[in-house]
């Protein structure tokens, strides 16, 4: 999609100055910089200006103006995003929904929060404490991330299997149109009449509205967690205790999973006490009443045991669990001290795919010559395999492209999809001809059109335009024939 | 157990071609429902596209053609211990999950286990094209293109024919146990409100006739310690009254000559000052009201509570019966519409006139 803006660099920031504070309508390169990319650095690009309006007005007035010059105009939150989702686009504005950063109103009998969407994702939790709540998704981003972006991505976190994602999570969303309308979709009830927007615009990646107020309900904190970690010597085994504990009927708060890669990394850099000879890791968080927690733990564990675990250990303590995870969130910083970079890939995969899927992995680390480590949220078959590559070496990030892309497809192929909870933005936008067909993308469009007829709210990011898929899909089939024939003479 | 899809996607061509209107009817238990059918469609039969494509107990995902009925599904699931948790309604024995899922019907669990919508992880839809479409998947985590699968919930097919549908399922609770005491609605409201906020098992929050009940499902022990420490007496053979309230067959909703309304509002909400007997589910979320009354004089109470009220059953249908909907989301859900169904083939005008 292409657009041609009708109106000038100094004609638009003027237009701007005249109902936004002009301290908040930046044009020089230099404020500009931090805005060029997101959490994903490799995709940049500086845009024409950057907006920071204070009210819902002024992003209503913001949107009429880039409607009708054709404008186009980038959401955008705490930039962690991990796709480049909120990459400026180098002829529109950049709109940062960044001093939209209150909590409006908790209601703790009903349960509620009402917020800006800049509010961050943690301070939600941390406000909502004083009441014995708190909010279920938390990305690993959390201390930065904000819940206009969470509802962006249809964020997830490594609650998810038990307590949902975003969309879960949702009772209503302002916000305000491509034409400059503000409209609530959702209600304070459970659901509203007609279609559900709410889910279509949850995971929409800033291409159908943006938003302006999310209302989101709370959980009851419960009354204690506890983590089971076990080792295994191998991957299947790790694997199929996973599905031990599900088929026994227990639904982990948290349930992740490392291979040896990210366990020995972890384990150096948070000193953990994790078993570094195994070669899967799995850590089980049960959360629920005394009780209860109590009776799935004793299961939990005699699993794992069942399943050929070598090393099995439950915390005691508030101190110990907070130890065990403290290698799990920290697996990111600590692959980054063992490699220059990483690029931290993002698929999910049928839960009974992981073995087969993982060796293919090591496989494609050798033909590509790159290391690979993995953390898993096992719970809900999301995959984070983290590339470990040099961007000094010339060429070495177009191989950790290529490998992820390899990675990608592989998902699919086993019924998974190239995207759990990062996004496709920019970065993903080719696979999505892996996972769609040309059909299935022109839906997409079309009802992208019903939001935003002129196409101005993120163009270019999201859904491919089609003649770019066919080029790709031709491409991967060339390169496939390719390594066919080399395999033949091989 | 047979795979029409290709049947149904020709039906749809053939429609699109003749310029016909279709109805589309899964185990037709739902005709009550929306707007009234136009006399003029022809009926777009799925209860024939029935069959379970895949099951993985251990993944927690059940793909299933979307003419297979409800009592089929839990009857597989029931074999590895598992269940649909958000108890769809049983409106007949030829209720389909198709169908329950265009009408977005969630029983008593549906604030703590999500409902129908919520456990969608994806669908594949004929549109009014005539395109057999697949969007979303079978993994718990899928955010790649727009969330087309969870969209279709409450539009009543006017987007498109649902052919498959794969959904999260999830383990049978070990134990379950109900409490039971008198009380006013007034007092119900905050009530149930209050002892959701507590970190218990609780499943169920309802009140109908003078009293309140809750649920507690979970591990066994979790059950009888809360049960132990909440006042109310337990109820016996408690599954009986829930799956009253889950399929609509306790007394309060019988007989079809007093219109049943449905209030979603927020949970909290002082409850609309109408003279006619009320049934309060969702922990206060979901209210049904008996009696005659205009859509018109509703729509500002609930508004006034945070939400929005529809015409479930009986009365007028010629009108609209669900609620009045703004004139940038109109122009949106209008355009949506023609996005999927441009020759507005499929169930026209039963959501909305205008749609």
């Amino acid at each position: 999609m292409t657009t041609k803006p009708t109106v000038s660099k100094a004609q638009l920031a003027e237009q701007f100055r005249s109902f936004i504070d002009p301290r908040f309508v930046i044009t020089d390169e230099e404020t500009k910089k931090p805005y060029e990319c997101d959490g994903m650095s490799m995709y940049c690009e500086m845009p024409l200006l950057v907006v920071l309006p204070e009210t819902v007005e002024q992003v209503q007035r913001v949107m009429r103006i880039c409607n009708e010059h054709q404008v186009p105009v980038v959401a955008r939150g705490a930039g962690t995003g991990l796709s480049a989702g909120a990459m400026p686009h180098k002829e529109g504005v950049v709109l940062s929904l960044a001093k939209f950063n209150r909590i409006m109103e908790i209601d703790p009998l009903a349960r509620t929060a009402r917020l800006q969407p800049g509010v961050r994702n943690l301070a939600i939790s941390e406000e909502a404490a004083q009441y014995g709540l708190y909010y279920g998704p938390d990305p690993s981003s959390q201390i930065a991330c904000t819940i206009g972006g969470n509802v962006a991505e249809n964020s997830g976190g490594v609650h998810c299997l038990k307590y949902g994602l975003t969309v879960h999570n949702l009772l209503s969303v302002e916000m305000v149109t491509a034409e400059g309308d503000v409209v609530t979709v959702g209600s304070d009830g459970l659901d509203a009449c007609g279609m559900d927007l709410l889910a279509l615009v949850t995971g929409s990646e800033g291409l159908l509205g943006v938003v302006t107020e999310v209302k989101v309900k709370l959980l009851p904190k419960p009354e204690v967690a506890r983590v089971v970690m076990a080792g295994f010597d191998s991957v299947q085994n790790g694997g199929d205790a996973v599905g031990g504990v599900i088929s026994h009927g227990i639904i982990p708060g948290g349930l992740e999973m490392m291979d040896s890669h990210a366990i020995v990394a972890a384990d150096d850099f948070a000193k953990a006490g994790y078993p570094r000879e195994a070669k899967a890791l799995l850590l089980c968080e049960v959360d629920g009443t005394e009780e209860e927690v109590d009776e799935h733990i004793a299961q939990a564990e005699e699993v794992f045991r069942k399943f050929g675990a070598t090393t099995v250990r439950t915390s005691r303590s508030e101190e110990e669990r907070a130890l065990l995870w403290k290698g799990r969130k920290s697996a990111f910083p600590a692959v980054g001290r063992i490699s220059p970079d990483y690029y931290c890939m993002d698929g999910t995969i049928p839960r009974r795919e992981l073995a087969n899927v993982l060796t293919r992995m090591e496989e494609m680390s050798e033909e590509f010559g790159l290391r690979v480590a993995n953390v898993f949220h096992a719970g809900d078959g999301n995959l984070h395999p983290l590339i470990l590559f040099d961007a000094n070496v010339p060429g070495e990030f177009e191989r950790t492209e290529a490998f992820g892309s390899s990675i990608l497809k592989l998902c699919v192929d086993v019924g998974g999809c190239i995207t759990g909870e990062h996004g496709v933005g920019v970065e993903k936008i080719r696979q999505m001809a892996i996972q769609f067909s040309d059909e299935e993308l022109q839906q997409f469009h079309d009802v992208k059109a019903a939001f935003d007829p002129a196409g101005i709210l993120n163009p270019g990011k999201g859904v491919p335009a089609l003649r770019f898929c066919q080029e790709y899909r031709s491409l991967e089939h060339k390169q496939h024939k390719q390594e066919q024939t080399e395999a033949a003479h091989g | 157990m047979a795979d029409i899809s290709k049947q149904l996607q020709d039906e749809v061509l053939k429609a699109r071609d003749s310029g016909h209107k279709l109805n589309i009817v899964g185990g037709n238990t739902k005709a009550f429902m929306g707007r009234d059918a136009d006399p003029d469609a022809g009926t777009l039969n799925v209860g024939e596209h029935t069959g379970i494509v895949e099951y993985h107990p251990v993944e927690l995902v059940l793909t299933v053609r979307a003419g297979t009925t409800i009592r089929e599904i839990e009857a597989a699931l029931a074999e590895h211990g598992q269940a649909l948790h958000f108890e769809p309604p049983h409106l007949g024995e030829g209720a389909t999950i198709g169908g329950t899922f265009a009408a977005n019907l969630s029983g008593p669990a549906r604030p703590w286990a999500g409902s129908v919508r919520d456990q969608v992880l994806g669908v594949r839809l004929i549109n009014g094209k005539g395109e057999h479409l697949r969007f979303g998947g079978q993994v718990m985590k899928n955010v790649a293109g727009y969330d087309v699968s969870r969209l279709q919930a409450g539009a009543l097919g006017t987007l498109g024919v649902m052919t498959e549908i794969s959904l999260k399922v999830m383990p049978k609770p070990a134990a379950t146990m109900t409490l039971v005491q008198d009380m006013s609605l007034e007092g119900a409201i905050p009530y149930m409100n209050q002892r959701a906020a507590e970190p218990k098992p609780i499943t169920g929050a309802c009140w109908v006739d003078g009293k309140v009940y809750l649920r507690l499902s979970g591990a066994r022990s979790a059950v009888e310690a809360t049960a132990n420490k909440w006042p109310g007496a337990i109820l016996e053979d408690d599954g009986a009254f829930w799956r009253s309230i889950q399929d609509f067959q306790h007394e309060f909703f019988a007989g079809n000559d007093v219109p049943l309304w449905r209030f979603s509002v927020g949970s909290i909400a002082d409850n609309p000052g109408l003279e006619g007997s009320w049934l309060i589910d969702w922990a206060g979320s979901q209210r049904w009201f008996r009696g005659d009354a205009e859509q018109s004089d509703l729509e500002p109470m609930a508004r006034a509570a945070g939400g929005q009220v529809s015409l479930f059953r009986g009365g007028d249908r010629s009108g609209e019966v669900m609620h009045h909907q703004p004139e940038a989301l109109k122009g949106i859900q209008r355009r949506v519409k023609n996005a999927f169904d441009p020759d507005n083939i499929f169930n026209p005008g039963r959501l909305y006139s205008w749609l």
